[in-house]
């Protein structure tokens, strides 16, 4: 489960999306949070992510439905347009640096996954 | 210089066409206006493949210019236009046209003749008779094909290069064929007599009767004037009714020595290294020429006179100095070499020689007196050796200690391929394209090519007559060796091994799911690139769905939700419509479909209906409508088989002499689901006018009046390629099997996303590797690859069928997990031309202009 800032979680608004189990163990699924097309990811270690479902690269809401993997150990999703790596824990493009996606603080609560704000890049 | 002058070029054959495709690369047009005469009505063709011609289903195939004209507004090409005349004073050449026999006078400012040679028929009693044949020219071969109707046996007088080609053309003809020879042996020029005696044994093997050291005496004919033998002097008579000479060439330097220009001793414009003639402003190239007093035979040879003009136009230093007539060919299915000094006529030579009657093979080396360097030699049965010995010759290096071992075979200490290691770089390993063993080197060390495919695309070496290939690729993997690199061929970080490694491994070891896979034989978690690999090997093996739960996070794009991902995100739906063939009704169901959905249609090239614009919560609807209806899934999405597309076929067409759709339906059906390295298409044409573009498909099958060619290995897209004759006149049954074991070899061996064009580049061998293996089962693999084929046939199902009753699959279509029902807002369309079209990320959004797009609800 990703750490979440204890000073933000009091009064942090979380929106139920799902139950764990209907997130696919190192896949994605898409949720509307706020209006927006959010990217919930598993991976292989259990831990729960939340990306925006925009692909930078190709302006298309599809990040869910990319491949899970890992690179040295890091995991991240595959854009299933044209490949580009992003990282699962900051959305971090791993080939351009330069490029990140939205990411939400995420956690889950006795099977729920919970989506709370979109986190500001540090 | 502002004033433009003209090249006239006398002669639009392999070497007229390479002078002028050489003055257009380098710039010689920029100065020149270049006018080509060519009197033959087809633009310039490989001569060398004309034996090819028989198997070739039109004569465009041997085209060098397919579409028969320059692309280049200062070159004009005037076929059918012979050359009657030069006048050098007025600087004039006059020419008729050979249709309607119109005379013209053309001005030149240089010209260069590129006429050629003829064959040469020696003053044979009979040789007028109907019946007796040259073999030079497509049309020459259109006279003999349709002679071969109503014969049952030919002969050939001639027994060298071009003879023994124009043998196999009469076995293909179906001819019970002769070869006479005067000379004591085959081909005299380039064999010793061990040598001809060797290839004599292998071509008797193929039927055709070879008779040496016989004198033709006359060409005995009925009483209509058809010729019905040969008479031959000391030795029975053979009774043929098509006789073809091929006693050798003769230089056409006539026009020349009508207008005075001095012609060599033994014919030939006499021309200078530079191939001036002995007029300033006229040439001579190719076999027309004569350098230095001696014609060259060869296309080789005649390439370089050309490149020698050109340059010299272009005030260049380039010199022709003689040429390496060095041979290697195949000559009816028997590899035969000559080259350097083959007959030690160097003083003091010695010879090697290993010879296995048994086996039909025969190799001789020829080195200096002290046995230190290489100076020539014959293979014949086994030319392996062929691409490391000759450079040897022309670079002069050194002998290993045990030369011996160079034509001794593996299994007896013999080293074929490595060698190449003590080659200097200036060694020329292509002789077709002259590259170096350096350029090879540089091409490898500074250009990134990894491999010979890569080598061959960067330097050329290999494309033409490909008996390099082998010493290539030892210099690839030498020079990687030398410097420590290793071939990568890891899948990726998760699996040091290849796709066909982890094909056999799966296969071997039986494994079921990715995570086995990865537990023995990978490391980390996966990735984008290893998953999909690994998810279509077990496909092609095990063929279980591919929604499937353990399979399903392994799928790419498109196979993940069984439909082809757009831009927008949105998806395109296509229904299998086998060989192109569907119902008026069948038309109406996707018509409604794409109407009710919104959708936006488009023919595809492999005659079939695309739907564009489906919302991934939309597919599961849509394929209702559509499976209801009787359709399947096209498989449009996945690296298998997409299409094969058909022509009219016979029952129809009025040329069609093969029911083309029936096959085309029958080829689709079977191979359907087939998951495979990249994706899968084939096409069958119902006659050789191939309205199906079969050559441009993986798998390519046309008509003929005794069966079917099967062609393999062709493309289109950004590397196009032509599919190429694995076996001809075959019956349907035969068609099928050696489909099975096509597709299943490729299946198994092809690397990741490798089509079948590169695919049958990299093997060893190339096409001669995947005719010995599919058709000659010299693996004794056929049975294995056919029975895999009907294991896959056997488990073949709907996969989107089978995704609608399955609500553990349906599940995952859903637009957004905790609104399954809310259309992504992120997707929006507008229209052209009366239908959807994504909305660009850069154009203003009209309010009001968007329209949603849903399923009827």
């Amino acid at each position: 489960m990703t750490a979440i800032l204890p000073d933000r979680t009091e009064t942090e608004e979380w929106t139920e999306v799902c139950r764990l189990e209907q997130v696919p163990a190192e896949g994605g699924v898409a949720a509307l949070v706020g209006g927006e097309a959010v990217a919930i990811f598993r991976d292989h270690l259990d831990e729960v992510h939340a990306l925006s479902n925009v692909c930078p690269f190709a302006r298309a809401s599809v990040l869910s439905r990319g491949i899970v993997g890992t690179r040295g150990g890091v995991p991240f999703v595959a854009s299933p347009m044209l490949k580009q790596p992003f990282r699962l824990s900051d959305g971090v493009c791993l080939d351009d640096e330069a490029v990140r996606v939205d990411t939400w603080d995420v956690k889950v609560d006795a099977g729920v996954v919970l989506v709370g704000a979109k986190r500001t890049p540090a | 210089m502002s004033q433009r002058e003209r090249l006239v070029v006398v002669g639009h054959g392999m070497v007229g066409h390479r002078l002028v495709q050489a003055a257009i690369e380098r710039g010689l047009t920029e100065r020149y206006d270049v006018v080509v005469l060519g009197e033959e009505p087809r633009a310039a063709y490989d001569r060398v493949a004309l034996t090819s011609y028989f198997s070739a289903t039109c004569a465009e195939e041997l085209s060098l210019l397919p579409g028969g004209s320059y692309d280049h507004d200062a070159v004009e090409l005037r076929l059918s236009t012979e050359v009657v005349a030069i006048d050098r004073d007025a600087r004039t050449v006059t020419t008729r046209d050979k249709v309607c026999g119109t005379e013209t006078t053309v001005a030149y400012d240089q010209l260069v003749l590129a006429t050629g040679a003829a064959p040469f028929v020696p003053p044979v009693p009979g040789r007028e008779h109907e019946g007796v044949f040259v073999y030079r020219t497509i049309e020459d071969l259109d006279a003999i094909r349709e002679a071969s109707h109503t014969a049952t046996s030919g002969i050939v007088i001639g027994g060298g290069l071009l003879g023994l080609e124009a043998a196999n053309a009469l076995v293909q003809l179906g001819l019970q064929t002769h070869v006479v020879e005067m000379a004591p042996r085959l081909m005299p020029v380039q064999l010793d007599q061990a040598g001809g005696s060797t290839l004599v044994r292998h071509i008797e093997k193929l039927g055709v009767s070879v008779h040496t050291g016989v004198m033709t005496e006359a060409i005995t004919a009925d009483e209509a004037g058809r010729v019905n033998g040969l008479a031959l002097k000391d030795a029975a008579p053979v009774e043929a009714q098509v006789v073809v000479f091929s006693a050798g060439i003769r230089p056409r330097d006539l026009l020349a020595r009508e207008c005075g220009l001095e012609v060599a001793d033994r014919g030939g414009v006499l021309v200078d290294d530079q191939c001036h003639s002995s007029d300033e402003r006229i040439w001579a190239i190719g076999e027309c020429a004569a350098p230095a007093g001696r014609m060259y035979g060869l296309v080789a040879p005649g390439y370089d006179m050309a490149e020698v003009v050109v340059d010299a136009l272009l005030d260049g230093p380039g010199r022709f100095t003689g040429a390496d007539m060095s041979t290697k060919l195949k000559l009816l299915g028997v590899d035969v070499a000559s080259f350097g000094d083959a007959f030690a006529t160097t003083e003091g030579s010695l010879e090697l020689v290993y010879s296995d009657a048994v086996a039909g093979v025969y190799k001789k080396l020829v080195v200096t007196e002290d046995g230190s360097r290489l100076l020539g030699g014959i293979l014949v049965g086994d030319a392996a050796a062929y691409g490391l010995l000759r450079p040897m010759v022309s670079s002069g290096i050194p002998l290993p200690e045990n030369p011996e071992e160079l034509i001794l075979p593996a299994s007896r200490g013999g080293s074929t391929g490595s060698g190449v290691a003590a080659l200097p770089d200036e060694a020329q390993i292509c002789s077709c394209n002259n590259v170096s063993k350096g350029d090879i080197v540089h091409a490898v060390e500074h250009d990134g090519c990894e491999d010979v495919a890569s080598v061959k695309k960067c330097t050329n070496a290999g494309t033409t007559c490909g008996s390099c290939v082998t010493s290539v690729k030892a210099i690839i993997e030498d020079h990687f060796a030398k410097t420590g690199r290793e071939v990568n061929r890891a899948l990726c970080e998760h699996f040091a091994v290849s796709r066909s490694e982890l094909f056999e491994i799966v296969a071997i070891h039986g494994y079921r799911t990715f995570a086995d896979v990865l537990e023995a034989h990978g490391t980390g978690r996966g990735c984008d690139i290893c998953k999909p690999t690994v998810a279509s090997i077990l496909a092609s093996q095990f063929n279980e769905h591919v929604l499937e739960g353990r399979h399903r996070g392994l799928q790419d794009t498109n196979d993940a939700f069984l439909a082809n991902i757009q831009k927008n995100g949105t998806y395109s739906v296509v229904p299998r419509i086998p060989g192109g063939e569907v119902t008026p009704e069948g038309l109406i169901v996707i018509g409604e479909v794409a109407r009710d959905f919104g959708l936006y249609t488009k023919i595809t090239g492999g005659q079939r209906i695309d739907m564009f614009g489906a919302r991934l919560e939309d597919l599961p609807l849509i394929w209702g409508r559509l499976v209801d209806a009787g359709f399947e899934s096209g498989h449009a999405y996945g690296k298998s088989l997409r299409t094969v597309k058909s022509c009219v076929g016979s029952e129809w067409c009025r040329y069609g002499v093969q029911e083309s759709v029936s096959m085309a339906i029958r080829l689709e059906l079977r191979y359907r689901g087939l998951r495979s390295p990249h994706k899968l298409k084939g096409g069958v044409s119902g006659c050789a006018r191939e309205c199906a573009e079969a050559r441009g498909k993986d798998f390519g099958v046309i008509a003929t009046d005794k069966g079917w060619n099967l062609y393999v290995g062709g493309n289109g897209g950004a590397t196009p390629a032509h599919a190429q004759l694995l076996a001809g006149d075959l019956d349907d049954e035969t068609l099928v099997r050696y489909l099975d074991r096509f597709l299943m070899y490729y299946v198994r061996t092809a690397d990741r996303l490798q089509r079948t064009a590169p695919w049958i580049d990299s093997l060893d061998g190339g096409l001669d590797r995947v005719k010995a293996v599919v058709v000659d089962d010299v693996l004794g693999l056929g049975s294995e690859l056919e029975r895999e084929m009907d294991r896959h046939v056997a488990s073949y199902f709907d996969e989107w069928k089978a995704t609608l009753e399955d609500p553990e699959k349906l599940s995952r279509f859903v637009s957004f997990v905790n609104a399954p029902g809310v259309p992504d807002p992120n997707i929006s369309f507008t229209t052209e031309r009366d239908q959807i079209r994504p909305v660009n990320h850069d154009e203003p959004v009209v309010l009001g202009s968007t329209i949603p797009v849903g399923g009827p609800r």
